[in-house]
């Protein structure tokens, strides 16, 4: 067997790196405003990224460059989750981006270098490639958000993510070295091996987890490392946020499988508790300070730090049905975020953002469906039944319960219907408030298909979440290799 | 030939070097270009350790790990000073005070 048809696993992204390369050539080479060509190339390299993960999925689990990097159904599940989610934004943001003069060769490029870093991510299963990963989507990222270069905002925003993204980066490093010297090993696999054999260094192990859990919690978002998320989500063109806050999370969530439950499954008594201590001041933070905003992305930054609360939640009860609850909120927050966001830039017009809780006033007078579709998203982030945010929630807390955390289930009850509070105002804004404005909302056709679809999507899921949750059990199982 | 310099001291060095560096981070009010020093040294701090436990470990994996860092350090370094250059354009200082007008 030649060397090529060894890497297999690892075509998508070995194909995701050529196409980065014909997309930047190509966009030199043809100039224009709106960039037709290229973004058709940028969505026929995702399109053609899905095609060889599903066409390179293997049953088993497959180890490539001396076990740096793995790919099982989690990963392949992950990947294929990433791609549509990152071919969405695109749709969502194109227009607008186009009018604010942002839609250049450079955004479809770093867009694409940040799904390689989160491909990376989501397959690493060493140290080594899991930094890699991570820093090759951060710094695509830094840059992304200060890709709108004249505004004083953007760029402020840039400057705090780049300076606090560095510094998580910094306490995951100081982690991993800990562990590095506590196991002698950078291999996921061998640090579990070595740890369950009892040959490690425990107050190294235990000293480094704690900068590890410093560093996860810095990335995703969670209180008390939070600082950064509503400033970042605020000040970036709104396109931007829509992607900073959807396909990395997916990737986080590998990021944090693969280092807490794979690697350090042994030390679960320890982290555990951190991860709980994290999960309700997000909870509580991030519901009761998202009630104070007026600004609509600052306060959906507010909620992602809640619903990253409910994530961890998952994660820290340890068992399957953990796990799997936990991969399947991600999914159905990312789901969520896509759209709400989506609907942000759909109502903003040249000069204009409908970033303000005020723009939605009146908008079921102006625009009956999209309203509707406004109202299935939020009530999917309340967690209101039928949509499938009430299930994803159902699933966190029950793991939760079963795994013996019953304070932690009431805590975030309780959190939760507090935060019912400021998903349900927009939906009154919308149906029972005048409009400020009677301009009519002009429909981009593509954007309206797709945040219809999202919506629907969004009830549907949460009719027939079977299907989904036992892909998710399925992935979660066999990466864990439980029985 | 026995060296009086054991694992521990490499690693006080670098926690003493992760210790200056969050400080320098957190209670920095003067200038955005210390700031990205700091987020160096933080770096260097950890590649410290690196190399301590590879050498103590008889294992080369480590000082592979402390290239794959300093190369991204610098791409780091690049791309943390065009942004401070970008927002240098914009508001005409680099002072960590001025970073203000994002608030709530």
């Amino acid at each position: 067997m030649s060397y090529i048809s060894t890497l297999f696993p690892a075509y998508a992204e070995i194909f995701l790196l050529c196409m980065i390369a014909v997309i930047m050539i190509a966009d030199l080479l043809l100039p224009s405003q709106t960039r037709t060509v290229t973004y058709l190339l940028t969505q026929v390299a995702l399109l053609g990224c899905s095609l060889i993960t599903v066409a390179t999925h293997t049953t088993g689990v497959a180890h490539l460059f001396t076990g740096m990097f793995v790919d099982d159904l989690m990963s392949d599940v992950l990947k294929l989750l990433t791609y549509l989610s990152v071919s969405m934004m695109l749709v969502y943001s194109r227009s607008y981006l186009i009018v604010r003069g942002l839609f250049t060769g450079e955004f479809l490029s770093l867009t694409l270098t940040s799904t390689l870093g989160m491909m990376v991510m989501i397959s690493a299963s060493n140290f080594v490639t899991l930094y890699i990963g991570l820093e090759v989507l951060a710094l695509s990222m830094y840059a992304l958000v200060a890709l709108q270069r004249d505004s004083a905002v953007a760029t402020e925003s840039a400057m705090k993510y780049f300076i606090l993204g560095a510094m998580a980066s910094g306490f995951l490093l100081y982690g991993m070295s800990m562990i590095y010297g506590g196991t002698g090993s950078l291999d996921v696999q061998t640090i579990s091996n070595v740890i369950k054999a009892g040959q490690a260094n425990d107050m190294l192990l235990v000293f480094g987890l704690a900068f590890l859990v410093a560093g996860l919690a810095f990335k995703l978002g969670a209180v008390p490392f939070h600082m950064w998320v509503p400033d970042v989500y605020h000040g970036a063109p709104t396109a931007m946020t829509l992607f900073i806050g959807s396909a990395p999370k997916l990737a986080a969530f590998a990021f944090v499988m693969r280092i807490l439950v794979e690697s350090l499954q042994p030390l679960m008594i320890h982290w555990a508790g951190m991860l709980a201590v994290l999960a309700v001041l997000s909870m509580g933070v991030g519901n009761i300070t998202a009630i104070a905003q007026t600004n609509l992305k600052r306060m959906f930054a507010y909620s992602t730090i809640a619903h990253m609360g409910f994530l961890l939640l998952g994660v820290l009860s340890g068992t399957l049905d953990g796990y799997s609850s936990a991969m399947f909120y991600a999914v159905v927050y990312v789901l969520m975020t896509l759209g709400g966001f989506g609907m942000i830039m759909l109502l903003s017009r040249e000069g204009f953002e409908a970033d303000n809780l005020n723009d939605f006033k009146g908008l079921n007078q102006r625009s009956p469906w999209l309203a509707f579709m406004m109202l299935l998203l939020m009530f999917s982030m309340a967690g209101v039944p039928p949509t499938v945010g009430f299930y994803a929630k159902f699933a966190v807390l029950n793991a939760a319960l079963q795994a013996g955390h019953l304070t932690l289930v009431i805590a975030a009850v309780m959190f939760s219907l507090i935060g019912a509070f400021y998903y349900l105002r927009i939906v009154k804004l919308m149906y029972f408030d005048a409009p400020e404005s009677h301009e009519k909302v002009y429909m981009q056709p593509d954007s309206t298909l797709l945040v219809s679809i999202n919506g629907l999507a969004v009830l549907l899921l949460g009719i027939m979440p079977n299907t989904l949750m036992a892909v998710c059990a399925a992935s979660v199982q066999q990466s864990l290799l439980l029985p | 030939m026995t060296s009086s310099l054991d694992l521990s001291h490499f690693l006080v060095l670098g926690a003493v070097l992760f210790a200056i560096s969050i400080v320098g981070i957190f209670l920095n009010r003067k200038n955005l270009i210390v700031l990205l020093m700091a987020i160096e040294l933080m770096l260097l701090a950890v590649n410290t350790n690196f190399i301590a436990f590879s050498h103590y470990l008889n294992d080369v994996h480590g000082q592979i790990f402390v290239f794959f860092i300093l190369t991204v350090a610098a791409a780091e370094a690049a791309i943390g000073l065009a942004i401070l250059v970008v927002l240098f354009r914009n508001l005409r200082t680099i002072d960590v005070d001025d970073l203000g007008t994002l608030k709530g």
